[in-house]
């Protein structure tokens, strides 16, 4: 396959982890990763932590330096956007005008945040986190004694107001929804995660809608629908994303709450695969019912999985557990699995090292597990836990519960 | 830096099978793994990709895995093994005297 031509569109966590994964399978023509991003590909977590409040200068954390993208000739065209693909001629156009040949494709265009759509002169002037240069904006407005409204209680909000909390700042949560972490956390979770937040001295309104946002000389006003004001000096919304989908949809591929690709990544066009935030697919665990996940570890996995089909010579499904962690404060939070289906839940206290929940379904299948703790001890335990999900295991009930049985014996019961 | 040295880490018990711990001696932490097959192995202390304590992860076999993204690393040469770690571990020489674990560095 000496002739063929690799193209990636999107220079990510997906794409570029997919582009390397390429080298690595031991492909030799040409690949080629093409960004709208002036930098070397690098990862997004840190933007709503470390990079928020650390003291230092914060620097992207690349995942494919410059030496080794060079030492794999993986040829980066950054700062350029691909503006249109030409099926019939296999050609990507790009906004500079450039044209890049493909045999195959991959769409890793990722998504964007959800703009809130609200009333009031200052409705424009909301920060969003997704790319270096946002985290940097927001960065320098959180300065020590700013008052800070996060709108939105997903996992980028409660980051964010994590951060700005480590940064002095004054800060005040808005959920319109009736709890934070309504999309894939238990609620037994979300309690623990408000508690903390609470105690870090975050004021939540919750429950309630927004009704405008306006600026004068005192800076920002968030008026609530409960007619009360939340005034700040800075706003950030995190209220979701929405995958990319622009070139797919103009070359009119399928799509499907994001870029549909079958159980392989492959879109309805058999030369054209999509993997991370912009795709849906079938999850083979649940029911072949489609999904699209926004997390780090499944646009790792995705990208390489792709990558590996592209080539065609061991094509295999994409399969791997959805699995995301969060971490605010001293605490990490993660959840293994969808907990959609689940009829159970069983809770383990790890006392020092915090707790897991396990979501069993009807017929005892364990289905997800989640959990919250200190990073070091609670980590390990988790990671078993979820193992015990990969196996899709029906382990027993009491035994879930009881933290004298290791989870490592339990785990080898299924092997 | 100064020539290598044999230092005392753990006694042999310390380690299950299968497992690892963490060594902190003088500024430096290490870990140490005791391997399915009973040997033990000595690399530096924290992951490569971010500075997260390796003692919290996982031992499979002769592999390593970082609970805080799950990279891997081979315990017996420190080469990364799974993303998102690219950076090898440092590891270090092991000897083994009177049921006591001895690292060399
Ligand atoms: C602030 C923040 C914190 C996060 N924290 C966590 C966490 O703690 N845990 C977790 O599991 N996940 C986390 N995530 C999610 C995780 O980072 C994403 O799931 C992951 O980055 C998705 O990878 P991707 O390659 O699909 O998309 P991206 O990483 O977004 O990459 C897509 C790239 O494609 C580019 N692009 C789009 N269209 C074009 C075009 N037409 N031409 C050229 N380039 C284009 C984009 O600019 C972007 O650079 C976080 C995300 C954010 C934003
Ligand atoms: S810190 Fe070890 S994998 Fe990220």
């Amino acid at each position: 396959m000496t002739d063929n031509e690799m193209v990636i569109v999107g220079a990510g966590e997906a794409g570029a982890r997919a582009a390397a994964e390429l080298r690595a399978q031991g492909f030799d023509g040409p690949i080629t990763l093409i960004g709208d991003e002036p930098h070397l590909p690098y990862e997004r977590p840190p933007l709503s932590k470390g990079q928020l409040c650390d003291v230092e200068e914060p620097a992207p954390a690349f995942i494919l330096t410059k030496e080794k993208l060079d030492d794999l000739q993986i040829q980066l065209l950054s700062g350029d956007a691909a503006s249109r693909i030409d099926r019939s001629r296999h050609i990507v156009q790009l906004a500079s005008g450039r044209e890049v040949p493909y045999t195959k494709l991959l769409l890793a265009t990722g998504a964007n945040p959800r703009r809130l759509t609200v009333q009031g002169n200052a409705a424009g002037e909301l920060h969003y986190l997704r790319k270096f240069g946002d985290a940097l904006a927001i960065r320098d407005r959180m300065k020590p004694g700013a008052r800070v409204a996060v709108i939105g209680g997903g996992f980028i909000g409660l980051e964010t107001a994590a951060s700005a909390t480590a940064r002095e700042c004054d800060v005040t949560l808005i959920e319109v929804g009736p709890r934070i972490l309504m999309r894939g956390v238990p609620p037994q979770i979300a309690e623990m995660v408000e508690a903390r937040h609470r105690q870090a001295g975050v004021r939540f309104a919750i429950g309630v809608m927004i009704e405008r946002i306006d600026r004068d000389q005192d800076g920002y006003w968030v008026k609530l629908a409960d007619g009360s004001f939340i005034g700040c000096d800075l706003i950030i919304a995190g209220i979701g994303a929405v995958p990319e989908t622009t070139l797919a949809q103009d070359c009119g591929l399928a799509i499907e709450n994001g870029i549909q690709v079958n159980e392989y990544l492959m879109t309805s066009d058999p030369d054209i695969y999509a993997a991370g935030d912009c795709c849906s697919f079938p999850h083979p665990m649940f029911d072949n019912r489609r999904i699209r996940l926004e997390a780090w570890r499944n646009a790792q996995d995705q990208g390489t999985q792709a990558a590996v089909n592209m080539l065609g010579v061991e094509p295999a499904p994409y399969a791997a557990l959805p699995w995301f962690w969060s971490d605010q404060y001293d605490q990490t939070l993660q959840v293994a699995g969808l907990a959609d289906g689940a009829s159970t839940t069983i809770e383990r206290d790890l006392n020092e090292a915090g707790k897991l929940f396990f979501h069993l379904a009807e017929d005892g299948r364990l289905l997800s597990v989640s959990g919250m703790g200190p990073a070091g001890a609670f980590s390990k335990e988790m990671r078993l836990a979820e193992m015990l999900a990969e196996k899709q295991a029906r382990p027993d009930a009491a035994l879930l519960a009881d933290p004298s049985v290791k989870l490592k014996t339990l785990l080898r019961e299924f092997d | 830096m100064t020539n290598p040295q044999w230092i005392e880490a753990c006694e042999v018990d310390d380690v299950e099978e299968e497992d690892v711990i963490r060594f902190d001696h003088e500024d430096r932490t290490f870990a140490i793994y005791r391997t399915d097959k009973g040997e033990f192995f000595a690399s530096d202390g924290y992951c490569t990709h971010e500075k997260f304590h390796l003692s919290n992860g996982l031992v499979m076999g002769s592999t390593i895995e970082c609970p805080k993204h799950n990279g891997r690393f081979d315990i017996k040469t420190g080469a990364a093994k799974r993303t998102p770690v690219c950076v090898d571990l440092r590891t270090y020489p092991v000897k083994i005297e009177n049921d006591k674990v001895f690292i060399q560095i």
